[in-house]
């Protein structure tokens, strides 16, 4: 069963990285914004397997079961997913006034209007 | 399964609840600020929180400073199954200077706060006691997950208290923030669960003792790695400080007063306490090798970030990247790590603290008369606001590290913890790179004092005393703690030696 195990961190890793790139690679915001949240959801899941015990059930007393899977990591992982929420919200916020003041929200046509002056230079 | 709360009959003294009213309160006053509506009564309840905070944190120091580390148990449930806050030399110390500038800088609200229409103030108090809500949680949190929480809170209402700049650039550079932000509550967060998977709980000083106990794992090291990063983005050391900048140049001049001296420092306090408390003296730095990183990082942030303030336009931008420069120091006391290298950089986390919210502040009161912290329009500004400019003098002069002022203080520090580290060209590093904030401090008090204002130049007025005697206040700290090193350098020390034990 251990390759089962390392099956879910395999996935972590491979979404917390995706999620990493889209944040660095993407111009968008929006997208920008997407890939932060591949990146919080992939620690998400990390928790919650590490959470998991071998052949455990749900974390509710019965007399008929012994071995309980970890209740903490699906707990704080609430409080994670608030925070992801909140953090989603204030930056849709954020998008929704800079379109509004820049007309775009393409990283590359803002940094156009932000530094003029540093653009022509570099033209010329 | 867990604790029973203690008998609720028995008397309740109201001062043993002290220290959790400092992070409640403000949470409370917040959704108050909000129902009120209206800016002076917003104003008037913000200001009784954090006055009322300042208080209390100078009471838990000395209650720290009298009987030693203390534990406030949330709901009475014990410790370790229950969540519990404690106050050391270290963290009292932090909460005193956050409590303290933000009272300060709040007081300067009415006559500095000009980039938000008055009708909406009141939102800004309220996103304001947020922040300070997430900064009180940090310092005083005993658990690592609410470590986690606090720091989100505070950068959450951070991002959106520099939002507020008025100028479209200060919604691009709180976007920006929130991104490299997020990254690093996120790298934190994975730090903290690597962290729970090897000891199995989250109270710190329960992981201290289990992590020193087990072997030090892969694991255990990828979590320090991981925290490292985190919050090193959070105290914007280089290279993972490129929010820092633009923040502080495009946010409320308040607001920069207010973030630059708190935000950065709380996470410094995060940072030093992981190191030390959680993980431990020989584990960061003799089998991770943390100095190897974080002494040359250091270094550079000294002096790339000192010599990018010297070519600086923007007299704010100058003491933005002048920020990233003293996080190098502080950075640097921990990364010597020895006695009076860390002394050095928790008393250059007071010090700074304090010159650079005085150094903002004076600045908001310039913006506020002539409308732009550019340095060509600050010409002949020593005659026509002599007060405000003489202030600025003097935090500068600070900046630089001269006897007399609290930023000589903790050089002297540094400096000692370099040669006592045996490390000669460190010492001699620390101040060659003060000599490079001589020359920006000396760009403005050229421009200031020894060219003629622009002709046709309106006359301007002294800022407003609003603005004009919180800073003063704060400069008045900057001698008075320059001159009587005692009060802060001896709590420092304490907390220093208790650091390098592993303690709080």
């Amino acid at each position: 069963m251990i390759e089962a195990g390392l099956y879910n961190y395999w996935v972590v890793i491979v979404l917390m990285m995706t999620g990493l790139y889209v944040v660095m690679a993407k111009g968008n915001l929006l997208k920008k914004v997407i890939g932060l949240n591949m990146f919080q959801v992939s620690v998400i899941m990390f928790y919650i397997s590490m959470g998991k015990v071998e052949g455990g059930t749900a974390p509710v007393l019965s007399e008929d079961y012994t071995v309980y899977t970890n209740p903490i990591p699906h707990v704080l992982m609430l409080t994670a997913i608030v925070v992801g929420v909140a953090t989603t919200a204030v930056a849709l916020a954020l998008i929704v006034r800079i379109h509004e003041i820049y007309g775009t929200i393409e990283e590359d046509d803002i940094l156009e209007q932000e530094h003029p002056e540093y653009l022509a230079e570099e033209a010329a | 399964m867990s604790g029973h709360p203690a008998d609720p009959h028995g008397a309740v003294h109201w001062i043993e609840h002290l220290p959790i009213l400092i992070v409640a309160a403000p949470l409370l006053a917040a959704p108050i600020c909000v129902v009120l509506r209206r800016a002076r009564a917003a104003w008037t309840l913000a200001m009784a929180v954090t006055w009322g905070a300042f208080a209390t944190a100078i009471h838990i120091l000395s209650r720290v400073s009298a009987e030693g580390s203390f534990s406030y148990e949330v709901g009475n449930w014990a410790p370790p199954l229950g969540i519990e806050l404690r106050f050391g030399f270290f963290n009292a110390l932090v909460l005193v200077i956050v409590t303290g500038i933000s009272a300060v800088v709040l007081s300067s609200a009415p006559g500095s706060l000009r980039e938000i229409p008055r009708e909406r103030q009141y939102l800004f108090y309220a996103t304001f006691l947020l922040c300070m809500t997430g900064l009180m949680g940090i310092t005083s949190a005993g658990d690592a997950f609410n470590v986690f929480v606090f720091l989100e809170i505070s950068a959450l209402s951070g991002y959106a208290l520099i939002a507020q700049g008025g100028t479209p650039r200060a919604l691009t550079s709180a976007f920006r923030y929130l991104v490299m932000g997020t990254v690093g509550g996120t790298f934190f967060l994975i730090g903290v669960g690597m962290l729970y998977m090897v000891t199995g709980t989250l109270n710190m000083a329960d992981m201290a003792e289990r992590l020193a106990a087990a072997d030090a794992s892969r694991t255990a090291l990828i979590a320090l790695a991981a925290i490292v990063v985190g919050l090193g983005i959070k105290t914007a050391l280089v290279p993972l400080h490129s929010w820092l900048p633009d923040a502080y140049t495009f946010a409320p001049a308040m607001v920069t007063a207010f973030i630059a001296a708190t935000a950065t420092k709380v996470a410094y306090y995060a940072l030093a306490t992981f190191v030390f408390r959680i993980f431990g003296r020989e584990m960061a730095f003799e089998r991770l090798g943390l100095a190897h990183v974080l002494l040359p990082l250091s270094l550079i942030a000294m002096f790339v970030a000192s010599a990018v303030a010297i070519f600086a336009k923007d007299v704010k931008r100058m003491l933005a990247f002048s920020s990233l420069a003293q996080v190098g120091y502080m950075v640097l006391g921990l990364a010597l790590c020895n006695k009076s290298g860390l002394t050095g950089g928790i008393v250059h986390l007071f010090n700074h603290a304090v010159t650079k919210s005085a150094l903002f502040l004076a600045l908001a009161g310039i913006a506020l008369r002539l409308g732009s912290t550019r340095l060509e329009d600050l010409r002949g500004i020593g005659k026509r606001m002599p007060l405000t400019s003489f202030a600025f003098v003097l935090g500068g002069l600070s900046l630089i590290g001269v006897p007399l002022t609290v930023g000589f203080v903790s050089k002297w520090y540094l400096v000692l913890g370099a040669f006592e580290s045996g490390n000669t060209a460190i010492a001699v590093l620390i101040l060659l790179s003060s000599l490079l904030a001589v020359v920006y401090i000396w760009r403005v008090v050229e421009v200031a004092y020894f060219s003629e204002p622009p002709e046709g130049a309106e006359p301007v007025k002294e800022a407003p005393w609003s603005v004009l005697v919180p800073t003063w206040v704060l400069i008045g700290a900057v001698i008075y703690f320059g001159i009587s090193t005692q009060a802060t350098a001896a709590v420092a020390e304490r907390a220093a030696e208790l650091l390098m034990m592993g303690q709080l």
